[in-house]
């Protein structure tokens, strides 16, 4: 794993990690520290005096429920997002490792949701289903569903899911394609000389054998739908109807900045912490895994 | 394709195409939209075929000159804070962690892996999971509404270090030991060898980190309070702060693909290292 050749200097590498290390100390280890500190801590709301609670935030959490609401909220929005995204991309893969002529073609238009910003898919969303101008909102009121998602929870969650999942469609369908076009072809010819129609034949084969990239889509799904759809929740719906589409880091950041919580917001920050180092440490378990095969 | 059934050839061309056709819906309203007047935007349903309207509301946007009810920034001076951004973060994070990858591999000093380990371990610590406090280091610091702000503490790339490191593992020993003989310092070395070997990982890497720049929207929102220093990701989350009756949707949209078109261009343009950024960092 190392080299047997390197150069010798006592100062060179410090001055060239320095810039590296100086930025993670200072804007991840010491704030992540100040985090663990305040959530034991308690001040009041002009920052004057400080107590030492113990883990009453944590407690207060516990008991909070507005908190385990907002974490039934992200245990539905994460798992739809995860299970749509999925889906829809694993379908739109499996067709287009079909196609022989034009492929290059649907790849590039299928990849362009990537590069949109969370916050901007959340407008463009917004703006198909907004209740008074929005195309969407007026086809299904058309058809007799009345749509408001100022108004139902159900509409808004379904709004934000539907833009997190079309953002993250394009990433995924990236790498069920690269998947795909890794598994040996002769695999697949010898099972249609055997008779297995092409249904049959990804259920028996082709499914078990991209198992690997699936579940690595899974925990990266999981993990975008905790973390990166602050922006698409905040453009979309603010949180709202009520708190009904409110995860957990909006409401870290709702509690923090709006409500002027630090403690009770710091408290989150750790139990997100936990569930991030959680997430990693089954995605790494999960890499090693994949070099043994 | 085993087999060859026309059935199956049509299925699987109808399926993509209405997969194409879902995806790109959005983004071709959106379009449409700009094109519009406010009030045909609000007369629903709205046209569905690009408006003549669209020189004016492109320019309405660039200047703000907008009526709409939410912030009227201009969009010119977003987009170059933007850009000024995602490019800082993109070439600091390549070279921050080029810098310290090679500090890793190519010398032995104590504490190396610590080190390492202490760069990895960054990955389980994103914004999300500390802001309040990472907001302060960068208040008291004097950072907010300056580019120092936001782009500095985004820099550090646990991903990008690993990637070059996995890379300089695989650079043949003999080509170090070539160098040396030529009489070759560690940073001529650096330079001349190890920087033009990792050309195309540093392709791809940029396309990765430019659209991450460029898309941040929870970390500019809390550093920047003056109007000209929002990237336009906030600037169009701003306009659209009114009701949603009285927006200048028209003004809005012209916004968005403004705010699209960067990142976009980025990826159709350079997409073979686009997709090799997304499968590498992801290793």
């Amino acid at each position: 794993m190392d080299k047997r050749v390197y150069f010798r200097s006592k100062w060179l590498p410090w001055v060239l990690m320095a810039p590296q290390l100086a930025i993670i100390g200072l804007f991840f280890f010491w704030p992540a520290a100040q985090a663990l500190l305040q959530s034991v801590q308690q001040s009041d709301a002009f920052g004057t005096s400080v107590d030492w609670v113990g883990l009453d935030n944590f407690r207060n959490l516990w008991n909070d429920e507005t908190y385990l609401a907002s974490f039934y909220t992200t245990a539905v929005f994460s798992s739809l997002v995860a299970v749509l995204g999925i889906t829809v991309s694993l379908a739109l893969a499996v067709y287009a490792d079909r196609v022989i002529k034009g492929a290059m073609v649907y790849k590039t238009l299928l990849i362009w949701p990537y590069a949109v910003a969370p916050a901007v898919a959340g407008v463009l969303w917004l703006f198909l289903f907004a209740p008074s101008v929005g195309v969407v909102a007026y086809w299904l009121n058309a058809m007799g569903i009345e749509w408001n998602h100022l108004l139902n929870g159900t509409h808004a969650m379904a709004l934000v899911v539907m833009a997190a999942v079309w953002k993250q469609i394009s990433y995924n369908f990236l790498f069920f394609l690269a998947g795909l076009q890794s598994i040996p072809k002769s695999l697949i010819e010898a099972a249609a000389i055997d008779g297995a129609r092409p249904w049959r034949r990804f259920w028996t084969i082709v499914f078990p054998l991209l198992s690997p990239t699936t579940f690595f889509l899974l925990v990266i799904n999981i993990v975008y739908a905790f973390f990166d759809t602050f922006a698409i929740i905040d453009a979309a719906t603010q949180g709202g109807p009520g708190k009904d589409t409110a995860i957990l880091v909006y409401k870290v950041y709702f509690d923090g900045f709006k409500a002027m919580d630090l403690g009770g917001s710091a408290a989150q920050s750790v139990v997100l912490m936990v569930i991030v180092i959680a997430l990693t440490v089954v995605q790494f378990r999960f890499v090693e895994k994949k070099v043994n095969y | 394709m085993v087999e060859r059934r026309p059935f199956l050839t049509f299925l699987t061309h109808a399926v993509l195409v209405l997969g194409v056709l879902v995806v790109a819906f959005p983004l071709y309203l959106t379009f449409i939209a700009s094109t519009q007047t406010s009030q045909a935007i609000v007369q629903t349903p709205m046209p569905l075929l690009p408006g003549g309207h669209m020189v004016e509301n492109y320019l309405a946007a660039w200047n703000g000159t907008g009526g709409g009810s939410g912030g009227k920034a201009p969009v010119g001076q977003m987009m170059i804070v933007s850009l000024v951004t995602a490019l800082v973060i993109a070439i600091g994070k390549i070279a921050i962690s080029l810098l310290s990858a090679f500090a890793i591999v190519y010398f032995r000093f104590p504490f190396r892996m610590l080190c390492f380990w202490a760069i990895f371990i960054t990955l389980m610590l994103p914004v999300e999971v500390r802001i309040g406090p990472t907001y302060k280091v960068v208040a008291d610091l004097g950072m907010l509404n300056s580019y120092a702000g936001l782009t500095i503490p985004l820099i550090a790339s646990a991903t990008a270090t690993f990637l070059f490191r996995q890379f300089f593992l695989t650079v043949p020993e003999e080509l170090l030991e070539a160098a040396r003989m030529d009489g070759a310092g560690p940073m001529r070395f650096f330079w001349d060898v190890l920087v033009p070997l990792s050309k195309t990982s540093i392709a791809a890497l940029f396309v990765i980190q430019f659209i991450y720049g460029w898309n941040q929207y929870l970390w500019p929102l809390l550093v920047t309070t003056s109007e000209d220093m929002y990237p336009v990701v906030i600037g169009i989350k701003r306009m659209i702060s009114g009701g949603d009756s009285e927006m200048e949707w028209n003004v809005v949209m012209a916004t968005a693909v403004l705010a699209m078109l960067p990142p976009a261009l980025v990826v159709m343009l350079m997409q073979k290292w686009f997709v090799k950024g997304l499968v590498d960092t992801e290793k």
